[in-house]
């Protein structure tokens, strides 16, 4: 491992200077401290670290998978594995010309229900507001989902979506994975969806292990063979 | 709880303490970062006899709503003893002491979490003593910051705690049950290595500057062999073996 990339938890000084502090890092006096455990990374004028753990924290554009909680005759409310429940409103849905009293909610959407959604707003002063009117964005109808950490979504993807790109091609499932750790799988032979399962866990695992694409693609090629 | 006893020697002539320690040496000391499926961090520790879970859930809702800080998250710390703690049955139901050590952990941890940047929501902190031989709140609240860290919130520094004391006229470092209820003074402390920030003292007992000063002093340097054990608990987990 280059001198770049360094093991970290909170409080351990990743460097000093003057360096811009961005993600999960601190300036305390001249130095730059670690505030989560994870890897930290040195650019030319800014640092970083990038966590091992800890829960999804909401961010504009985000694509996340959410599960409907209950609705009010105005909103849904949705499960977004986050410390703050995602805001849907009606007209999302059903458009400008919603009304409360002639629209009824849980004709779109039920509690239990699952939807791909993409944070549209948040802040510090309320709970994310989420939207559901884009191309790929809305229920979700079939699929099986798999929760992994928050944390582990970027090594999912890979580099440039190399790691999902590989276990879509290979197992011809259509994977969509949410920024909040929430996937969902679906494929449509059985096998298929069991070795896009696996593969995902295995990622989910061993997200720490360095040339984790390779083993993936061993295991995935390996089951095609038998 | 025992402990009197008017024969037991704490401290004999080659500087012995009645463990078998020496008079600057800590109680052997594990942590292990994880280890509970259902809580987002947690961390088991053994400080001598003393064995402590710690349950860590958070950032989440706060229940009952109006606890809740718009400008930042809360901290909520129970500290609590099993009633096979100790030799004689404790009662479960919070005691006097148990709501004093979680208000003590509570501010010990708070200048070493961020949580402003979890408005609306509540971190809590579960300590569960599972066997109790003195120095508690010093091991509680050392294994508190490793679930803490493991649970991902963010923190300036770790908090390590150990306790400084006098026995026979000494200054000692880690005390005991024992050294506890029959030295002169037990003094807690809390420490953040790298801020170089004292964020727990407590003191009972008498001692004169010179040895507050001695004792804050051995107790500093205590800490910092905790926080080895800390951070070498939390590399284990996170990064197997390997380091950096």
């Amino acid at each position: 491992m280059d001198n770049k990339r360094k093991y970290v938890i909170p409080g351990d000084v990743v460097t000093t200077g003057p360096f811009r502090p961005e993600q999960n890092v601190i300036l305390e006096g001249n130095k730059i401290i670690s505030t989560t455990i994870g890897i930290s990374e040195i650019y030319d004028d800014s640092v970083k670290v990038i966590p091992l753990t800890g829960k999804y924290i909401p961010k504009i554009n985000d694509l996340v998978i959410g599960k409907v909680i209950s609705h009010t005759s105005l909103s849904w409310e949705l499960d977004i594995n986050s410390c703050y429940v995602g805001f849907l409103p009606a007209q999302d849905v059903f458009g400008r010309d919603f009304s409360a009293h002639a629209d009824e909610l849980a004709t779109k959407l039920k509690s239990g229900d699952l939807v791909a959604a993409r944070i549209a707003n948040f802040d510090r002063t309320r709970d994310p507001l989420v939207t559901i009117s884009d191309r790929d964005l809305g229920k979700i109808d079939s699929g099986d989902l798999i929760k992994i950490s928050p944390s582990k979504v970027p090594r999912l993807i890979g580099k440039r979506g190399a790691m999902i790109q590989m276990i879509e091609m290979a197992t011809d499932a259509a994977i969509t994975i949410g920024q909040n750790g929430w996937v969902v799988v679906s494929c449509e032979s059985p096998e298929g969806l069991l070795k896009a399962k696996k593969a995902i866990e295995m990622v989910n695992e061993k997200a720490h292990v360095a040339n984790l694409t390779d083993q993936v693609k061993e295991m995935l090629e390996s089951k095609g063979e038998s | 709880m025992g402990g009197r006893d008017a024969t037991m020697v704490l401290l004999d002539e080659n500087g012995i303490r009645c463990d078998g320690r020496k008079v600057d040496e800590p109680r052997r000391i594990m942590i292990k970062a994880g280890g509970l499926k259902n809580a987002d961090g947690s961390a088991y520790i053994e400080f001598g006899d003393n064995k402590i879970l710690v349950g860590v859930f958070g950032p989440r809702d706060v229940h009952p709503k109006h606890m809740s800080n718009t400008d930042t998250g809360i901290l909520r710390v129970r500290y609590h003893m099993e009633p096979f703690s100790v030799g004689e049955r404790k009662n479960p139901a919070p005691s006097r002491r148990e709501i004093e050590i979680s208000k003590v952990i509570k501010e010990a941890l708070e200048p070493a979490v961020m949580l402003d940047k979890f408005p609306r929501t509540a971190v809590d902190v579960f300590i569960e003593v599972l066997q109790a031989d003195g120095g508690t709140r010093c091991a509680a609240l050392t294994a508190a910051s490793v679930a803490l860290a493991d649970a991902g919130i963010p923190m300036r520094d770790m908090v390590a705690a150990i306790a400084a004391g006098k026995v026979a006229d000494t200054v000692i470092l880690d005390v005991n049950n024992e050294e506890d209820q029959a030295g002169q003074a037990d003094m807690p402390i809390g420490y953040m290595p790298n801020l170089e920030k004292i964020t727990l003292l407590q003191l009972d007992g008498v001692l004169t500057p010179d040895e507050y000063k001695k004792c804050v002093q051995v107790g500093v340097d205590g800490c910092k062999i905790v926080y080895d054990l800390q951070k070498k608990a939390l590399q284990e987990k996170y990064f197997g073996d390997g380091g950096d």
